[in-house]
């Protein structure tokens, strides 16, 4: 519910929200990412993104893979339901990797 | 007192009364015992009933909650996947009757039965394969056989269990007693959509290739038999074995379009089900792939979850010809009839997952729309139908309502609860 509330307050204020929320951030990673990255980020039907993984990408092509996705592929734009800063906020999550 | 008699209320049904089972008095040996001989008598009938009393006490008093003759057929389980427990759920109670422990990453895990209802396989994502008893609510084997996986089935004849993997792709057979590999099936994919047919075979498609794979493993000395289908389509997601186990129809993630194999067919030849039904329209973003499962057959219809569309579709079961869509709240994951097919109950992808449509069949429009709670991911029906189940996982709990009043009957507690399986799966193909 929480994350309800998020995204459709993210919806109505635009990208521009301020200090996205980490728990309910982490939560999405885990959870809705992890329905095909796997809960602990190894892969699945999606490839394995914990950092040492993800070493080709920068924190920019990361969130702009997060926010647009990948053409061709199941990879999603989070756009509709994400902020830059939120995007932001989970590339640096994925790179800087404190994941088990 | 055992913890499955506590929290059934002591209603454990043997050696507490004064009737000693029947299957008791059938241990008995026969002929030669004196007691026999003397059973007629008044003195010799009460020796008799007091020894057969103590063999029931001391087998009660030895074997723990399996000597309790706790049947299974209105069991199940819940797969409480952040901890890697399961929950033993009691139909008839709408209660929970115990946790199984130990079972490692349970994330998208699935449970098949052993056909007599006692053993579940729990089929986990970090590639574990689980062999536990419910009786003695334990663990009974656990291996890891891959590093990531998908899905497993049970042969018709309970057998052998196969799991389908991504990494290393393939499948795996297994012993369904020992657990030790009887059969390594490797593809060269990301092995998705096994379900077991008739004549100890399994049906898997493959991501990467687009094929379908029909393995036969009836004579294991010679090997599995493998009968391999191309041109089934980009990027196989899902699929699924209608309950007679003659229809395969697989979900592309590369295509518009579904493709059914007739698998009375020899060989099946691949045709294109529901062709274009994204053109002209958005395909939107899809946050979790739908799930393709057995209870497709919603009257003369299958009814699957569309692709990229809030709408699940409508085939006619026979020609395989669209007979519908019908608009939902969001994107379907779960499109599953009720066991007599009278309606569809339908969960949503993020971020409409706190939300459950039901369609009436004839009709094909939705006639109720529940709020569950956050993060509904799996529904079961009771085998006839007449509730379901509903694990609402941010919420902690299993929801289960009556079918026909949607009245909410009861709430379970559970640890981010996912799957539910009763095990009346177990006399069910393609599950």
């Amino acid at each position: 519910m929480n994350r309800l509330l998020l995204i459709l307050s993210a919806l109505a204020a635009g990208p521009a929200l301020a200090d996205p929320d980490a728990a309910v951030l982490e939560r999405l990673v885990r959870q809705d990412c992890g329905a095909c990255h796997g809960m602990t980020l190894k892969g699945g039907l999606g490839p394995d993104i914990r950092a040492r993984a993800l070493g080709h990408y920068d924190r920019n092509s990361l969130k702009a893979v997060i926010l647009d996705g990948i053409p061709g592929t199941p990879m999603p734009p989070w756009r509709p339901l994400l902020s830059e800063s939120e995007a932001a906020w989970i590339a640096d999550y994925l790179l800087k990797g404190d994941s088990p | 007192m055992t913890a499955m008699a506590a929290d059934k209320g002591g209603a454990a049904p043997v050696a507490q009364g004064a009737t000693p089972p029947e299957y008791l008095k059938n241990d008995e040996p026969l002929g030669t015992d004196p007691l026999h001989r003397s059973r007629n008598t008044p003195a010799g009938g009460i020796r008799h009933w007091l020894s057969v009393l103590a063999v029931a006490v001391l087998a009660l008093a030895l074997a723990g909650p399996r000597a309790q003759a706790q049947a299974t057929g209105d069991l199940g389980l819940v797969v409480e996947r952040a901890t890697g427990s399961l929950l033993i759920v009691d139909q008839s109670e709408r209660a929970s009757l115990g946790r199984i422990t130990g079972l490692g990453d349970l994330r998208h895990a699935s449970i098949v039965y052993s056909p007599d209802e006692r053993f579940a396989y729990v089929f986990g994502r970090d590639g574990g394969l689980s062999k536990v008893d419910i009786l003695k609510q334990e663990l009974v084997k656990r291996v890891m056989q891959a590093g990531n996986s998908i899905g497993g089935a049970i042969s018709d004849d309970g057998r052998l269990v196969a799991v389908s993997n991504y990494e290393p792709g393939g499948v795996r057979v297994f012993d369904a007693g020992t657990l030790e590999m009887v059969a390594d099936i490797p593809t060269g994919s990301k092995t998705v959509g096994l379900v077991d047919i008739p004549g100890s075979r399994f049906v898997f498609s493959l991501w990467d290739k687009g094929e379908t794979w029909i393995a036969d493993l009836s004579d294991l000395a010679a090997g599995p038999e493998i009968t391999r289908i191309k041109g089934i389509g980009p990027n196989p997601y899902d699929a699924l074995v209608t309950a007679d186990g003659r229809t395969y129809i697989t979900g592309l993630f590369g295509a518009d379009h579904f493709t059914a194999l007739d698998l009375w067919q020899d060989p099946p030849e691949p045709r294109t089900i529901l062709p274009g039904y994204l053109a002209g329209r958005e395909k939107l973003p899809v946050y979790k792939m739908p799930h393709l499962e057995g209870w497709a057959l919603a009257g003369r219809d299958f009814v699957l979850p569309a692709f990229g569309r809030d709408e699940v579709l409508w085939v006619d079961a026979r020609t395989l010809e669209e007979t519908g869509r019908t608009p939902t709240y969001g994107q379907p994951v779960f499109a599953m009839a009720r066991p007599d097919g009278r309606q569809v109950w339908v969960n949503f992808a993020h971020p409409k997952n706190d939300t459950i449509q039901v369609i009436d069949t004839p009709s094909k429009k939705v006639i109720r729309t529940l709020k569950p709670g956050p993060a509904v991911l799996h529904m079961e029906f009771t085998p006839r139908g007449h509730e379901v189940w509903v694990s609402v996982r941010d919420a902690g709990k299993v929801i289960v309502y009556d079918t026909e009043t949607f009245e909410k009957l009861a709430e379970i507690p559970a640890k981010s609860p996912s799957g539910i399986f009763f095990t009346a799966r177990a006399h069910r193909m393609g599950l």
